[in-house]
């Protein structure tokens, strides 16, 4: 992903250290190497590479992980502000799928 | 339950015929298969079970690496949508593979209580949660199908390059390509009101001027919309800046400039270059959607300040536009 980084400093990501156990789960679902690679605990060592797709929170037996789980996409956003709901892209379902 | 279908580990003409019509967009809601359980080559009670949605491009990229190999497959229902955008709304999600994994007797078939979910399938099935209800752990496989060969031979182990999201020049350009065919609509009502536009005036309506104003400004979009859905990914790391509104800007200004060569007055031209400017910017900022690596919280940011400039840069440029015809 080298030259491919997004905006920085709006990462909703964050960890609780203390409840962390070190199970290297969220480590290893994260497609963004956010996570570090040290033994022990996890740490956040790349938090502007967070795309907040929320699979380290999900994944996180003891919910040491949270991070507000979405879809970065502006049809989606937009869809959104109109119907006053969370974002939610129009893929898929029947009918018209946009997805890829 | 009853026989399991086997399926070939070869892409055949329909397959590829079929891949090349849904990247445009053309019958993307049929593309499905049947949710449930396949057989690859023989399996039998200690082969891996590898799950993947009913999306027939991510079953297709997921069977074409499993020659000689014999394993079962668990197609999720997604309706017909990809592994990670539908876990992303968790249709590919926890509730999903526990109640598949139930409904074909997976503890009956195989031996060993492990399923091998794509990490990307990761934003919507909880591992823990899987085990809980099933027994069958979760182990995450590679994020690409093309490394699911060696993620197996290495006894379901995978490095860290399998586990990152990379977005190739290839692929960012062909997952564009949809735009084609979702844009179609807005296309239409597109023509539509230029063609009004340009002809009504104070001599009530000129079919010569409506006619300059339609194709001058359908190729000013169109020079857009090629900078917003095919250069800007193409180019994508090294159009300046991060906001994809600003990268498809850059690109729409460069591409507008084919607007010289129409031949059309200068304040048209001055219009319509604006105007392949607002619309690259505003197809680069809808590829943010179809990118792997931008977030919600980054794409909303940017959405805030970019839909100004977009919406005054499209005022000014209609303006320019139908002044630069003239005959009001």
């Amino acid at each position: 992903m080298k030259g491919l980084r997004y905006i920085e400093g709006v990462a909703t990501l964050s960890l609780d250290q203390e409840a962390c156990t070190g199970c290297g789960v969220c480590r290893e679902v994260c497609p963004h190497g956010v996570f570090g690679h040290g033994t022990g605990k996890a740490s956040i060592e790349d938090l502007d590479a967070c795309m907040e797709c929320g699979a380290c929170a999900l994944n996180c037996r003891e919910k040491a992980i949270s991070v507000s789980q979405g879809v970065g996409c502006a049809r989606a956003i937009i869809h959104g502000w109109i119907s006053g709901g969370p974002p939610t892209c129009d893929c898929g379902g029947d009918g018209g799928s946009t997805c890829c | 339950m009853g026989p399991v279908p086997r399926v070939i580990t070869r892409l055949e003409r329909p397959d590829r015929i079929g891949a090349i019509l849904v990247r445009l967009g053309i019958g993307r809601g049929r593309y499905r298969v049947a949710p449930g359980l396949y057989a690859v080559g023989t399996p039998g009670p200690e082969s891996p079970v590898l799950v993947t949605a009913n999306y027939k491009l991510s079953f297709d990229s997921l069977r074409k690496e499993l020659s000689g190999l014999d394993a079962w497959i668990l197609v999720l229902d997604t309706k017909g949508v990809n592994v990670w955008c539908a876990a992303g709304k968790t249709t590919f999600g926890t509730a999903e593979l526990v109640s598949r994994i139930r409904a074909v007797g997976l503890e009956k078939l195989v031996n060993h209580r492990k399923v091998v979910v794509p990490q990307l399938g990761a934003p919507g099935v909880a591992g823990h949660d899987v085990k809980a209800s099933t027994g069958f752990r979760v182990v995450f496989g590679p994020v690409r199908a093309s490394d699911v060969r060696a993620f197996l031979a290495a006894g379901m182990k995978a490095t860290p390059h399998m586990r990152r999201v990379h977005f190739p020049a290839l692929e960012r350009v062909v997952v564009g390509l949809v735009e084609f065919a979702n844009e179609r609509k807005t296309m239409a009502q597109l023509a539509c009101a230029l063609f009004v536009l340009a002809g009504i005036g104070v001599d009530v309506f000129s079919f010569s001027r409506a006619w300059l104003g339609l194709w001058s400004g359908f190729a000013a979009y169109s020079l857009g919309f090629v900078a917003g859905n095919v250069l800007t990914p193409l180019t994508l790391p090294w159009l300046p800046g991060r906001s994809f509104s600003f990268k498809g800007a850059v690109a729409g200004a460069m591409a507008g400039l084919g607007v010289l060569a129409l031949g059309v007055p200068g304040l048209t031209s001055a219009g319509l270059w604006l105007g392949s400017v607002v619309a690259g910017s505003w197809y680069g900022m809808n590829f943010t959607g179809s990118s792997t690596f931008t977030s919600p919280s980054g794409v909303e940011k940017e959405m805030r300040r970019a839909l100004p400039f977009q919406a005054g840069g499209l005022i000014l440029a209609v303006i320019l536009w139908r002044f630069g015809l003239a005959g009001l």
